[in-house]
């Protein structure tokens, strides 16, 4: 029996190590589907505006369609807070010392609701920009934001997420002069990293870009739901 | 660090198909790591050696392939290896290119095992 261990034996696997997963989002993005939920995962660094433009989209998407938004969250239920008081349907995933969604969070956080009811589902990701990379969550688009106040090279030194993106929105345009944002120069390294990703500037201060960004989510659930129809 | 979320991920993987292949004891797991895949190797390693604590795979070596990123680059219509993951250019040529055909993988392809019990892992070879 001596040559057995001269001749280790190999299991081959060849299983994305992240199959769990991933089949989890898959079997989401199936029932999001079948409901008609269209559904946007916004990653940014903490402190990047996302709970402020988040509260806008769900005031102003609320007018005219269900709305609901998961919070991913280390720990406080403050955004969740906020963010009720846009009426929308609101929870907050309290991931303890997780830095970032999984699937299995956001179909546990599900429970209860009918979504027949929604048509936005708006996933608010832990503040981060290396680690919700990896995770798919059954999102239709993926928001990659940041603020004029981050600097040009943010892009570059966290290139994973960009490139994993499907939009990327810069946030406080209006302090873009006051900061001395180099907008070509952050435009070229979101280029570098995620080549031909469309770029949105908005400010929800002064309401700048808003109007542009809500047609472009509505005009995607649009094509979302021709999609469904033709299936 | 989400890398120890993916080191149980890959423990529970490796431990599973171990038990089901009645390999007793695992001597090594092969990974494929993906350039893209946004997991950092250090950190990986790190959290596969605590992982592993106190399970069937204690001792197992983790060795990680390195797969760098493999674009198409639609003006020479051809595939190529990227030196660096970033810019996203085409190494020949300099047009950008987002299409990924390589560089995101996070696999466990393969693992290694002593054919009987530990025991027989620590005689001799037989001269
Ligand atoms: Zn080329």
């Amino acid at each position: 029996m001596q040559q057995m261990t001269l001749n280790p034996r190999i299991v081959e696997i060849r299983q994305n190590v992240l199959k769990k997963n991933d089949l989890l989002a898959r079997e989401l993005r199936k029932r999001f589907r079948e409901t008609g939920v269209y559904v946007v995962n916004l990653v940014s660094s903490p402190g990047a505006g996302k709970t402020t433009l988040l509260t806008e989209m769900l005031t102003r998407l609320g007018e005219r369609y269900g709305v609901a938004a998961l919070v991913g969250d280390l720990a406080t239920e403050n955004d969740a807070e906020r963010l009720r008081q846009s009426g929308a349907k609101v929870r907050q995933i309290t991931t303890g010392t997780v830095c970032h969604l999984e699937a299995d969070m956001i179909e546990r956080s599900l429970e209860g609701w009918n979504l027949e009811d929604i048509d936005f589902l708006f996933i608010e990701n832990v503040g981060n920009l290396v680690c919700p990379a990896s995770y798919d969550l059954g999102e239709n688009q993926r928001v990659v934001l940041f603020s004029v106040t981050e600097g040009e090279d943010k892009p570059v030194k966290y290139p994973t997420i960009v490139n994993s993106a499907d939009v990327a929105v810069i946030t406080k345009i209006d302090l873009a002069e006051a900061v001395g944002f180099q907008r070509d120069r952050f435009n070229e390294a979101l280029n570098e990293v995620r080549p031909g990703i469309p770029i949105l500037e908005v400010s929800v201060r002064t309401g700048e870009g808003i109007d542009e960004w809500i047609s472009r989510l509505e005009a995607a659930k649009e094509a979302f739901e021709k999609t469904v129809g033709s299936s | 660090m989400h890398e120890l979320s993916i080191a149980h991920s890959l423990v529970e993987i490796a431990v599973e198909t171990a038990e089901n292949a009645r390999m007793k004891r695992v001597k090594a797991l092969y990974l494929k790591l993906g350039a893209l895949s946004g997991v950092v190797k250090e950190a990986l390693e790190f959290s596969f050696d605590v992982v592993i604590q106190g399970t069937p795979l204690e001792g197992a070596r983790l060795v990680i392939e390195d797969v760098p990123v493999k674009v198409f680059c639609p003006d020479c219509q051809e595939a190529h290896k990227l030196p660096e993951p970033f810019p996203m250019r085409c190494p020949v040529c300099g047009t950008r290119t987002g299409q990924v055909l390589e560089g995101r993988e996070l696999e466990l392809y393969s693992l290694e095992g002593g054919e009987g019990d530990a025991a027989d892992d620590a005689k001799p070879p037989n001269c």
